[in-house]
């Protein structure tokens, strides 16, 4: 009998806003305790809270990026609802959130499945996704008092998107598929700085197994996934863990269970005393949002073309690879950095692909620093590879170019490297012969060789050419003189 | 609807009153007789009316307004927590929270 | 010296024209409070701050500063928080509480010019209607004495009603979730008004009911109630159910004047006036005291030119139901925030977390909030969630809808405030239930959020007074306080002063 996993996924998305959702706190991370919790944060008696353009202009892209433009599943009426439990990191001992009427209905993230040529597009449907606030943070270490935790309200009140998918994801794989997917889309439309390790971006996974064709099994929700390795991990123990109960005869119970990475496990939470119920009612402070279309009109115009789409014209205008293409569209940083190089190096899409991809990949993998920190930017490197486009260099040449252009000679500039250190390659068809004369004569054996039909004694020739260019011969001219003369 | 002994603790606990054993018993009469009262809304017959939550609403939909996503920096820390029970180097402190 | 009538408009004048100072006054008005300390009214006094205040309002005078109300001593239902004075909703949950901020009303009437004479005493978290959930003690109304017995002011804004019917202040603020400007006010014998939801900011009025509570002015006459309620409304960035709509932005006191001052009604008569009676209103359980003095003042309207129409408000009882859901409902979360972890009471023992937040609510909240509280966990809970709370929210479109059709026929709703008169303090305590539908004429009015006014009318057979409210529809506030002054003009029941006042 074979199991089927089914696995869907809740995210807290946190957006990008300078203020609170309900109150004109920064958001800023890392302050000092209870610096940025407001008056209406903290929940003092009195306070009331005025909702954030910027969350709802956020929503709306959202909305937009994963409907394919459409924009049916914006709700035009969305209804801010109070979820009521008591807890130290909860002020008002309710959150604000959405409930029956949530901002985003629907909508869908296309992902990739399977690897090498086996590699197929899967399509994730989203239930919903709702603006809510988020908590503040209890700290239980590092206090003077015993007994005690301390209550750090600067997170309360920060916006959060909630994003909820249908269980549709059947591997681990697959939901971290789903998850660097939905990282990728919100960072790419800016309505999220994606940073896991502060807490930008929070997934909690629902799992459960069945036999293929029976109904679905009991679900456990794992929390804390803060990386997409942890994801990875965590989902696979606990389909193994979910199995074994099974096949030991056992029932899967309803819990929600932490993921501790140290131990490579989920663990159950202490589970709340009673049965939560969490009087869900209309926020009477707040009045329904309302959305029309001008608004969405508004957002829709700043919204930057998406990743998929990008990707598809890549493919089809610059005719690159679906590889480089998908590459580059990995972030929107990525795809700028392209974009400039292309511009700068007089349309050279492949080879741009092929230097971004490549070398300057490996560049970065190496001095372990991101796209946006590169000492050599998108218009510098664009820059060098016109001049491997129009000759000048040799491709061996323009990686030493590179190099110094990474150490940061002569401002990044290629030009100014190629000049000041005589980097040209000479193109020169009469220099070139010049030299593969003297070096025919030199070596005749190599040349009688090459003649008797051993074809690879022209590496050995092209070699010397080269090394008495002092590396500076346009390789394939010489490539192409030298068989010239020596069919002569 | 009578208001059980039962059904009063598991109320009181989801509001977190820790009502004294010796009161128990009244509050639950009262309860019962709040609810006699309150019941009186089941008789009446409400199809197809829109709950109202927002009283203005009931001769034009009102809508929420927005608030330019300015943040203010002036918090006044010492003055937001001088009604805390207990605190320490700027944090509320509260019985160790259990997870 | 004791001042005939102590109103905002002679305070105004006086002030003006130089024959007394803002210092005079304050002096005068915490020396009354003190002289009246046995009423109860006023939970905290402060009189360097107060008279600090009222130094200020003589120097801005001094400085050519020609705001409306400067140098009027008012003062404040505990409910408003304020930075300097304790706030503390009249709960022991608060008893220690300093606002780090004011609340919207109290910025405003002090930019108007006012002087803080002191927070007055209220029902617990505003809930009640005779000032007897107060942690602090129930307030005693001026017109109560030792022959009829002491008396309840009404509630929840009863220390607000009897600093003002005691004439210890011209005016003071209060706030009606359910009819707590208007009952106290009848009860007292003085005026009040109750705007339409959304005109007077909720910032910083310790929340009961956030889609109900309103916050209004107490004063003897409609005039004064119009100063008031023009300093102390307006749109409000930090309350989102504020409104700024073009009705919302007319000054109502200009628009007050502008009637008075036009030939339109009830400028001169009432001609032209269609005033709206509600069969509902005067049914059993309308004390016949109360409906004799209350259909007299409706008779002076038609005896000076208005024209009375019956009308009828089918689901008045019903409003008692829907009231005593929806109000306990959104009360149960919004007092969830008194846990004993930020701010307010905590319990001195406790085994851990959980039982540290329960006994410092029981310890904390009297017995009215912790029913009202228990009866909104309940209806909001699963299961029982549409069948009290969303029905209730039907009903109250209904009953909205009622008073709709009602203002089809007719420019102003007029009836009873409350049922009976000032009842004896402890007489009714026993029994919540009892005490709850003695809202029934005030809580349609707060469920649909419309203003309505309290404007004495009379006193029944032990001299306790009567009050006859007015409903209009949404914005009309300036047409209800001309035609409540109109009929001030004509009678003389505001003037009245209990004997016990100083």
């Amino acid at each position: 009998m074979t199991w089927e996993i089914v696995i869907g996924i809740e995210t807290h998305v946190q957006l990008a806003t300078r203020s609170k959702i309900f109150s004109n706190a920064s958001t800023a991370f890392g302050a000092p305790p209870n610096t940025q919790a407001s008056v209406v944060d903290i929940a003092l008696p009195g306070t009331l809270p005025v909702m954030n353009a910027q969350a709802v202009e956020c929503a709306i892209k959202f909305g937009l990026a994963v409907n394919g433009g459409q924009t049916h599943n914006i709700a035009r009426r969305s209804v801010f609802a109070r979820k009521n439990y008591f807890y130290p990191d909860l002020p008002k001992g309710y959150q604000i959130s959405q409930f029956e009427l949530p901002v985003v209905t629907g909508g869908f993230i296309d992902i990739q499945v399977g690897d090498g040529d086996k590699v197929s597009s899967k399509r994730i449907n989203l239930t919903r996704a709702h603006l809510e606030e988020d908590a503040g943070k209890s700290l239980h270490e590092g206090l003077e008092t015993p007994g005690v935790s301390g209550i750090d309200l600067n997170r309360a009140g920060t916006p959060l998107l909630e994003v909820v998918s249908e269980p549709e994801m059947r591997s681990a794989a697959d939901a971290v598929a789903y998850a660097k997917a939905l990282h990728g889309i919100v960072t790419w439309i800016g309505i999220c700085d994606g940073n896991m390790q502060e807490g930008s971006f929070r997934c909690d996974a629902n799992v459960s197994v069945r036999r293929v064709g029976e109904p679905l099994g009991t679900r456990c929700e794992i929390k804390n996934l803060n990386s997409f390795r942890f994801m990875e991990r965590a989902i696979n123990y606990e389909v193994r863990r979910q199995i074994e109960v099974i096949e030991d005869g056992g029932k899967v119970i309803q819990q929600t269970r932490l993921y501790d990475a140290d131990r490579d496990e989920t663990r159950a939470m202490r589970s709340k005393e009673d049965a939560m119920d969490y009087r869900y009612f209309p926020d009477p402070d707040l009045l329904p949002l309302a959305i029309d279309e001008t608004r969405i009109s508004d957002v829709q115009v700043t919204m930057p073309e998406l990743p998929s789409a990008m990707e598809s014209r890549m493919q089809r205008d610059f005719g690159l690879s679906v590889y480089d293409a998908q590459l580059l569209t990995q972030s929107r940083s990525t795809a700028a950095y392209f974009f400039a190089a292309f511009d700068s190096s007089g349309e050279q899409a492949k080879l741009c692909a092929n230097w971004i991809n490549g070398e300057l990949a490996s560049q970065l993998n190496r001095d372990a620093i991101d796209l946006v920190d590169s000492p050599v930017n998108g218009l510098q490197l664009g820059r060098l590879v016109k001049r491997i486009a129009d000759g000048t260099l040799s491709s061996k040449m323009a990686k030493d170019v590179f190099g110094y252009m990474w150490a940061g000679e002569h401002g990044g500039d290629a030009d100014a490297i190629i000049e000041a250190r005589g980097l040209k390659q000479v193109s020169d068809a009469g220099a070139i012969e010049k030299i593969i004369d003297e070096v025919l004569a030199k070596n005749e054996k190599s040349v009688a060789e090459f003649k008797s039909g051993k074809d690879k004694a022209i590496q050995s020739l092209i070699g010397q050419v080269m090394k008495a260019s002092q590396g500076k011969a346009n390789p394939g001219q010489v490539n192409d003189l030298l068989r010239k003369k020596l069919a002569d | 609807m009578s208001f059980d002994p039962a059904t009063l603790a598991r109320i009181a606990n989801l509001a977190r009153l820790d009502i004294p054993v010796d009161q128990l018993s009244r509050f639950g009469a009262e309860m019962s007789s709040i609810l006699a009262l309150v019941d009186q809304l089941q008789g009446v017959d409400t199809k197809g009316v829109l709950p109202l939550s927002h009283p203005l609403s009931a001769v034009s939909e009102m809508a929420l307004r927005l608030r330019p996503d300015e943040a203010c920096a002036d918090i006044d820390r010492e003055a937001n927590m001088q009604n805390a029970p207990e605190t320490e180097n700027g944090l509320f402190l509260v019985p160790k929270v259990l997870e | 010296m004791s001042r005939p009538q102590h109103t905002v408009a002679a305070s105004v004048a006086a002030l003006a024209s130089g024959t007394v100072s803002a210092v005079e006054l304050a002096t005068e008005a915490l020396a009354r409070a003190n002289a009246a300390a046995d009423l109860n009214a006023f939970l905290h006094i402060d009189a360097a701050r107060t008279l600090a205040e009222a130094r200020d309002a003589d120097a801005r005078r001094q400085a050519g500063d020609a705001a409306p109300l400067l140098g009027v001593p008012v003062a404040h239902k505990d409910i408003f928080v304020t930075r300097g004075w304790r706030s503390t909703a009249g709960s022991k949950m608060l008893a220690n509480y300093v606002s780090p901020f004011d609340a919207t009303v109290v910025e405003r009437l002090r930019a108007a010019g006012t002087v803080c004479v002191g927070k007055l005493n209220c029902d617990e978290f505003a809930m009640g209607s005779s000032n007897e959930n107060s942690a602090f003690g129930p307030v005693q109304n001026p017109w109560g004495n030792a022959q009829i017995g002491a008396r309840i002011p009404g509630g929840s804004s009863g220390g607000s009603a009897a600093a003002v019917a005691a004439g210890i202040v011209p005016a003071t603020t209060g706030t009606d979730t359910g009819g707590s400007l208007r009952q106290p006010a009848a009860m007292t014998g003085i005026t009040a008004i109750k705007p339409t939801y959304g005109r007077v900011s909720r910032y910083g009025m310790i929340a009961f009911a956030s889609s109900l509570d309103q916050g209004g002015p107490m004063a003897h006459t409609a005039e004064d109630c119009a100063m008031l309620l023009d300093a102390m409304a307006g749109f409000d960035e930090r309350d989102s159910t504020s409104l700024d709509s073009e009705k919302a932005k007319v000054s109502i006191w200009r628009a007050f004047s502008d009637i008075i001052a036009s030939k339109r009604p009830p400028s001169l008569g009432f001609e032209g006036l269609r005033v709206g009676v509600p069969k509902e209103f005067f049914a059993e359980g309308l004390a016949a005291d109360v409906a004799i003095r209350v259909q007299e003042a409706i008779d002076t309207f038609k005896k000076h030119g208005a024209t009375l129409v019956d009308i009828s408000l089918p689901r008045t009882a019903l409003a008692i139901p829907a009231y005593y859901v929806i109000a306990p409902a959104e009360a149960s979360s919004n007092l969830s925030r008194f846990d004993g972890m930020r701010f307010g009471h905590r319990a001195a023992d406790f085994t851990d977390l959980n039982d540290m937040i329960a006994k410092s609510r029981a310890e904390g909240f009297g017995r009215e909030v912790q029913r009202r509280i228990l009866t909104g966990t309940y209806v909001l809970c699963h299961g029982y969630f549409d069948a009290y709370y969303l029905q209730a929210q039907r009903v109250r479109r209904l009953i909205a809808q009622d008073f709709q059709a009602a203002f089809q026929t007719c420019d102003l709703i007029m009836g009873p405030v409350a049922p009976t008169t000032a009842w004896k303090i402890g007489e009714k305590s026993t029994d919540p239930v009892a005490m709850y539908l003695e809202d029934i004429f005030t809580l349609g009015v707060s469920l649909a959020g419309l203003p309505g006014m309290s404007v004495p009318c009379g006193f029944d057979q032990q001299n306790l007074p009567v009050g006859l409210q007015i409903i209009g529809n949404y914005f009309d506030e300036p047409a209800m306080l001309a035609a409540a002054h109109r009929y001030q003009q004509l009678t003389d029941w505001h003037q009245q002063q209990p004997g016990g006042a100083k």
